[in-house]
């Protein structure tokens, strides 16, 4: 079941365009932003709302890489894997953040308080290498800047 | 804008990082640009921008007045009509959107309102990417204070004219930055490309005429509109109009990004913005437009950075941001990066694409680990071929093998030794 609230910022978004299906995708984004991941019953109820089939709408959630059909932790951090970063060193980056949190990319450490996942270049190449924490941009990334980067978030 | 004659794009970018605020746009001569379209005809703010050579900031370099003048106009064209800013900035090597939408808001929605108002547009639509969370709350601010001081919305300063102006948050995916997949996502489906024709002009988004535009590209028009076409050649070293922003990472000294003349060199970029190679390291190549484009070398460190000039040397301006191969960095290791990331965001759509760049992307690693055989290399030659311009349903494709086809030519020694050394020589 939707929420009262999440009901609200959906029908906001039809308001943007001529087509209710149209904003499925942002639908989708709306559900995540208040309960972390689309889950099945999520992805059911919204494609009711949005006269759509079930089928129809995951076909779309499994092609875009932000919306999450698994659980997350409380954060999400995305280690930056392409060019730029690469030169610069971001598979020590990398090792080190799974070192620190003790769970390979991918996973989600065991009291819930991360996801690691990679993603493709942050627009942040002249101070690589960078990842991003819950939408935060972090950059010119080192073994000590990871340390002090992770502890802000509880 | 009497402050920004040389630098127009960036001169009122703050150095503390927080974005210019509406007043101090305004006062720095900011919507003074929207005024003056408001007082010409769409065809009038489409035949200056013709006439100031402006081309595309987003890739592909396509002359943006042109580009205007196929939108059926008048009293039968179908409406609404949209216009999209692309700013799904993905590119790997690419960080000049974000500098621009973080940095100075105002002045991307005044070249949106120019934009729209020349092709007679009702709707307009930033399709952001998903990662950039600050761009997205300081343009949804912006937004807000455009509509208020009436930049944005019914009777836009009392001209007749109207438009209205959303912001639409992407959820990933390197292609819907090609603007037929970005259409798709726009309307909710999964981003393949669309066959050309129809173009976007004429039948786009919700099968209306629609133009897609670059940020960088936008935030040109105010200061063209404000200031003429004479004046925007003036600020080029080239035939075609316009400062660049010119953005180097790799292992230069001062990695950044810097608005300069389109026709600037190589080497001035490099070794003058840049300030040359870190100590201990020697300059090898550079992509001097983001991932997809080809490799340039040492031969090629005085062209003049412009769109004719870059492509006679045998690659693209492409985004104008570069990324910079050192010697002490193994060039297979960086095409396997390169062709991983390809691969992954491959859509899927054509056979050729999704399995040959999955082919290419293992030979890539075989090479890293010594699993390599000689055969090898005419695989890859094949490859760059085989998913050349004409055998693919997009422009990614292509785009996916110019640099690996670039890097076979200037780096082929290298491919060898990993092949006879059995590994990498630089791990
Ligand atoms: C695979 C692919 C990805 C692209 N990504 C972007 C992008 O992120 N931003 C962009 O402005 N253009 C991108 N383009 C180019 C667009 O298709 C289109 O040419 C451009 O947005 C037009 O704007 P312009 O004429 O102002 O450059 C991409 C093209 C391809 C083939
Ligand atoms: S070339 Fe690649 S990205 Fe383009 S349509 Fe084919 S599979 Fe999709
Ligand atoms: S390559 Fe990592 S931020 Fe661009």
């Amino acid at each position: 079941m939707l929420s009262q609230e999440e009901r609200e910022e959906i029908e906001a978004e039809i308001a943007h365009y001529p087509a209710k299906r149209a904003v499925c995708i942002d639908a989708m984004l709306i559900v995540q932003r208040h309960r972390g991941w689309v889950s099945d019953e999520s992805l059911a109820s919204l494609a009711q709302f949005l006269d759509m089939s079930t089928a129809d709408l995951d076909g779309v959630a499994t092609f875009y890489n932000l919306i999450r059909r698994k659980p997350v932790g409380r954060h999400v951090a995305m280690i930056c894997d392409s060019v730029s970063c690469w030169i610069m060193g971001c598979d020590r980056i990398r090792d080190h953040v799974c070192f620190r949190l003790g769970v390979p990319m991918g996973a989600t450490t065991d009291d819930g308080r991360f996801t690691l996942l990679p993603i493709v270049c942050l627009g942040a190449c002249d101070h690589a290498p960078a990842m991003m924490v819950d939408g935060e941009l972090h950059t010119d990334l080192d073994e000590q800047r990871i340390d002090a980067v992770l502890q802000r978030y509880e | 804008m009497q402050t920004t004659l040389e630098k127009p794009l960036t001169s009122r970018l703050r150095p503390d990082g927080e974005p210019t605020s509406v007043g101090e746009y305004e006062r720095a001569g900011g919507y003074r640009g929207l005024r003056a379209a408001l007082n010409m005809t769409p065809q009038e703010v489409t035949e200056l921008v013709t006439r100031s050579r402006l081309r595309g900031r987003g890739g592909a370099g396509f002359p943006t007045g042109m580009k205007w003048s196929f939108v059926p106009m008048g009293k039968d064209a179908p409406h609404p009509k949209y216009l999209v800013a692309n700013a799904d900035e993905m590119e790997p090597g690419t960080f000049k959107d974000r500098v621009l939408m973080e940095g100075d808001p105002h002045q991307f929605i005044e070249g949106m309102a120019i934009s729209a108002y020349a092709i007679e547009a009702d709707i307009a639509y930033i399709f952001l990417r998903g990662e950039y969370a600050l761009s997205a709350r300081r343009l949804s601010r912006a937004i807000a204070e455009a509509y208020e001081r009436r930049y944005l919305g019914r009777d836009i300063l009392g001209s007749g004219y109207s438009l209205e102006l959303y912001l639409h948050m992407s959820a990933g995916r390197y292609i819907c930055g090609e603007e037929t997949a970005l259409l798709n996502a726009l309307e909710g489906k999964r981003a393949h490309p669309r066959t050309k024709p129809p173009f976007p002009q004429v039948s786009g988004l919700f099968g209306k005429p629609t133009i897609v535009q670059n940020v960088e590209t936008l935030c040109n028009l105010p200061h063209i509109l404000a200031n003429g076409a004479d004046w925007f050649l003036g600020l080029s070293r080239t035939v075609d109009g316009g400062t660049k922003l010119f953005g180097v990472s790799g292992k230069v000294k001062r990695p950044g990004l810097w608005e300069l003349p389109l026709g600037v060199t190589l080497r001035q970029i490099l070794e003058e913005e840049a300030g040359g190679m870190r100590e201990g390291t020697r300059f090898r190549g550079v992509l001097p437009g983001g991932a997809s484009t080809d490799f340039l070398v040492e031969e090629h460190l005085d062209i003049p950075m412009d769109y004719t000039n870059v492509q006679k040397a045998g690659s693209r301006l492409g985004t104008g941001t570069m990324v910079v191969l050192d010697d002490k960095t193994c060039p297979v290791g960086m095409l396997w990066n390169l062709e991983h990331f390809f691969a992954q965001e491959s859509c899927g759509w054509c056979t050729p694409c999704w399995s040959g760049l999955g082919w290419t992307e293992k030979i890539l690693l075989a090479m890293e680990q010594g699993k390599a055989v000689q055969q090898d290399m005419e695989t890859l030659r094949f490859q760059t071929k085989f998913l050349a311009p004409g055998n693919t349903f997009c422009a990614f494709a292509p785009g996916a093998v110019e640099p690996l086809q670039s890097a076979l030519k200037y780096f082929a020694g290298d491919f060898q030794r990993h092949i006879e050394e059995k590994g990498c020589p630089w791990r």
